[in-house]
């Protein structure tokens, strides 16, 4: 055991931690570790251009690997700043942990300088927070941080330091291993209810898997693989499962919810059984609850007790690591499900596949979003990790991006936060260096961390950031012509910067298309480059995102086509 | 269906833990009829009897809302127990105090001090009991009454 600082604490736990890279801004409250990071170098400090930005980048380095991401900030605006970046990795359960500076503690609830009262603001936005009172407790309050954000339901964990603890000496001791008695997950679920579920698959007529995000953190995408393969079930993906499947998988009927396919949310609608594993029933998959799965039996396994039965009745609650529950179920399932029952369900599924299949109307005139989409993915598909912002192109990109795996697609979806898909693609890159990183965004969205150029371009991140540009915060603008007619109240974007220029002045390369074969280019030499580019595509400013179950109507109610 | 519901919460005594509790109520829409807490003698917990109601699916969410804090070690759904309710009044000493004497003494309670201009008694009894002991009490003129919240152990 060695005597330190509280700054040189925080700087050993990282190396304890084997944390590669922490995304920061360093300010008054905070210089006390800052400096020992400049003495240090035990891992790589990403300074980004602002502290939003700070998170998203742990929270994507997050998504992309597995690992935990750490972000440092300061106090008061620092921390306020970084807000936005908690919410948004806690409502997609994303493992981050963000330090940030606080004033002394004597100082504390003077209204001092740059003082906020921090773990007041995060405590709903994170799945727990801390208020270092010294220097004794930080290292096992740092070990608990880790261990909370990683295990169980993940989520952000946030550690407030005051500036004097960062000053005290004390002993450095490190815990080797965390034991809460206040803090337990379920993992292993309840082998009779894993049983009653698997007889309960064997006797449904009509059952669909239902995966969502939790499939993703718990790293369990091989054995839903396997599970959906041997018994033949169809399957839908909520936004944040997309890549659980392979975008060609026979029994995936593509996206659920608001702009699903619509044989997925007929399935949904139609089915005896729903087989949800890892999902949360968010509004944006279930439309209006009455109607949702009301044929249905529900199997539900969760690591998260209160999502079971938090929104719909669930027939078979299952609480635990989806992991070792489909370790248990898998082979049971293989026994004793009879994949041939299902044909004629499967029949019924794949005259709706064909019926509306998922389409657009391709022009010469004018690039379709779509097109620009589905480009990407014939160039890039495997070979690339695919971030998002929100609106429209988030979710075309959901809709027609080939995804082979999962961790492929990086996209905040419970928060919906624009501005999120530049830090996060970098973010991205930088746990995944080996593969490309595309940011697919909006000409809104863009410019919610346009800032983030500069990072990219010192750090040498090469994120390809696709603006699908329509002039417009499309999403916004679609919701006002289908249901406010058309008045469309500050939506207009048609005043741009010059894309390029811009690239340009940060050391970036800009690209403006607006034909097929200048976007083929454009993104050729984007890729074969290695530059941080900014490829601003000139497409249809009225297309919209179908199909669309309007907000609080029911899944089987789509509008499948708009005609102006 | 809305039912009233008593429910017990054993957590770690340490910095803002009632935040967590009292704005996990707060942010999820959720009723607080009456909280007590206090420490758990010779141990690192506190114990917190909450009154609330709701849906049985709202109820259950609390449960497991609560049961999700880091720091809550312990979540106690009471169906047999025991609850009690105490209150204190202050009485102007004009009023026929032998009559409060009374009253108080129905409901478990006395006077226990007299000042210059008026009385204080105390009661305590189960809450459904308290209140009608409170009505009871208005004929009095009380210049001010306290109520503690519940308290309540498993039988
Ligand atoms: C930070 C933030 N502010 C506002 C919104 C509401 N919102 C959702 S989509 C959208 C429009 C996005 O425009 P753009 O980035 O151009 O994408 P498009 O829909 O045009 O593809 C807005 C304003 C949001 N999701 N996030
Ligand atoms: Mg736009």
């Amino acid at each position: 055991m060695a005597k330190m600082s509280g700054a040189q604490m925080v700087v050993e736990a990282m190396r304890e931690e084997g944390v590669e890279v922490v995304f920061g801004y360093p300010g008054g409250a905070i210089m006390n570790v800052y400096d020992e990071i400049y003495k240090h170098r035990y891992f790589e400090h990403i300074l980004t251009r602002h502290e939003q930005a700070a998170v998203h980048a742990a929270d994507g380095y997050a998504r992309a690997t597995g690992k935990v991401g750490v972000a440092f900030v300061t106090s008061g605006p620092g921390f306020t700043n970084a807000v936005t970046g908690l919410a948004t990795a806690y409502m997609d359960s994303i493992p981050i942990v963000v330090i940030s500076g606080q004033v002394p503690l004597s100082m504390i609830g003077t209204d001092a300088f740059q003082e906020i009262d921090a773990v007041g603001i995060s405590r709903p936005c994170t799945k727990h927070n801390f208020l270092v009172k010294s220097a004794k407790e930080l290292p096992r309050i740092l070990a608990e941080a880790f261990y909370l954000a990683r295990t169980g339901r993940p989520g952000p964990v946030h550690v407030d330091i005051p500036k004097d603890v960062t000053a005290e000496i004390a002993e450095f001791d490190y815990p080797k291993e965390i034991k809460l008695e206040t803090y337990k997950p379920t993992i292993k679920g309840n082998a009779r209810q894993i049983k009653k579920a698997v007889e309960a698959i064997a006797e449904a007529k009509k059952p669909v898997f239902y995966l969502g995000g939790g499939i993703i953190h718990s790293n369990s995408s091989d054995l839903i693989r396997e599970l959906v393969h041997a018994t033949q079930i169809p399957a839908v993906e909520t936004l944040m499962a997309r890549g659980v499947l392979r975008y060609d998988d026979p029994l995936l009927l593509g996206m659920v919810g608001m702009h699903g396919s619509y044989a997925a949310n007929m399935a949904m609608s139609e089915a005896d059984l729903l087989i949800a594993l890892g999902p949360r029933f968010d509004d944006r998959v279930t439309g209006k609850l009455s109607e949702f799965a009301k044929y249905a039996k529900i199997i539900h396994v969760d690591i998260d007790p209160s999502s079971i039965g938090k929104l719909v009745h669930v027939d078979y609650p299952i609480v635990g690591d989806l992991k070792y529950v489909l370790s248990e179920l898998v082979p049971q399932a293989k026994e004793k499900v009879d994949p041939s029952r299902y044909e004629a369900w499967r029949e019924i599924l794949k005259r709706y596949e064909e019926l509306h299949p998922l389409t657009y109307e391709d022009s010469n005139e004018v690039l379709k979003p779509e097109w620009v989409i589905e480009r990407v993915g014939q160039k890039l598909m495997g070979k690339a990790r695919i971030s998002t912002d929100v609106g429209q192109h988030q979710m075309w990109a959901a809709q027609f991006y080939p995804f082979t795996r999962p961790r492929e697609f990086i996209t905040s979806g419970g928060l919906g936060t624009m501005g999120f898909g530049f830090p996060a693609a970098m973010g991205v890159k930088k746990g995944v260096p080996e593969e490309i990183s595309v940011n697919i965004s909006g000409d809104g969205s863009i410019l919610m961390n346009i800032q983030e150029l500069m990072t990219a371009v010192e750090y040498r991140l090469p994120v390809i950031n696709i603006i699908l540009n329509n002039n417009y915060l499309g999403m916004v603008r679609q919701w006002q012509t289908f249901f406010y007619d058309k008045r469309y109240a500050e939506t207009d974007l048609s005043m741009q910067p010059d894309f390029v220029k811009l690239a340009e002045s940060f050391g970036g390369v800009g690209y403006r298309v607006k034909t097929k074969e200048e976007f083929d280019k454009a993104l050729d030499d984007a890729i074969s480059k290695g530059v941080v580019a900014l490829i601003d595509v000139v497409i249809d400013r009225y297309e919209n995102v179908l199909p669309m179950v309007p907000a609080g109507g029911s899944l089987y109610n789509m509008l499948l086509e708009y005609k102006d | 269906m809305e039912m009233r519901k008593v429910i017990s919460v054993i957590v770690l005594n340490e910095h803002g833990v009632l935040t967590r509790i009292t704005g996990l109520f707060a942010a999820r829409g959720y009723n607080i009829e009456s909280l007590t807490v206090a420490p758990i003698p010779n141990s690192k917990y506190s114990r917190l009897t909450i009154v609330t109601n709701g849906s049985p699916r709202v109820i259950e969410q609390i449960i497991k809302q609560l049961h999700k804090l880091i720091p809550v070690y312990k979540v106690i759904e009471h169906s047999e127990l025991v609850e009690k309710e105490m209150v204190l009044a202050k009485i102007p000493l004009e009023e026929r105090l032998a009559d409060v004497e009374a009253l108080c003494r129905a409901y478990n309670g006395n006077i226990v001090n007299i000042g210059v201009d008026s009385a204080i008694i105390m009661a305590a009894d189960e809450p459904n009991r308290i209140a009608n002991f409170i009505n009871a009490l208005k004929r009095f003129n009380p210049k001010e009454i306290v109520r503690s919240g519940v308290v309540a152990i498993e039988r």
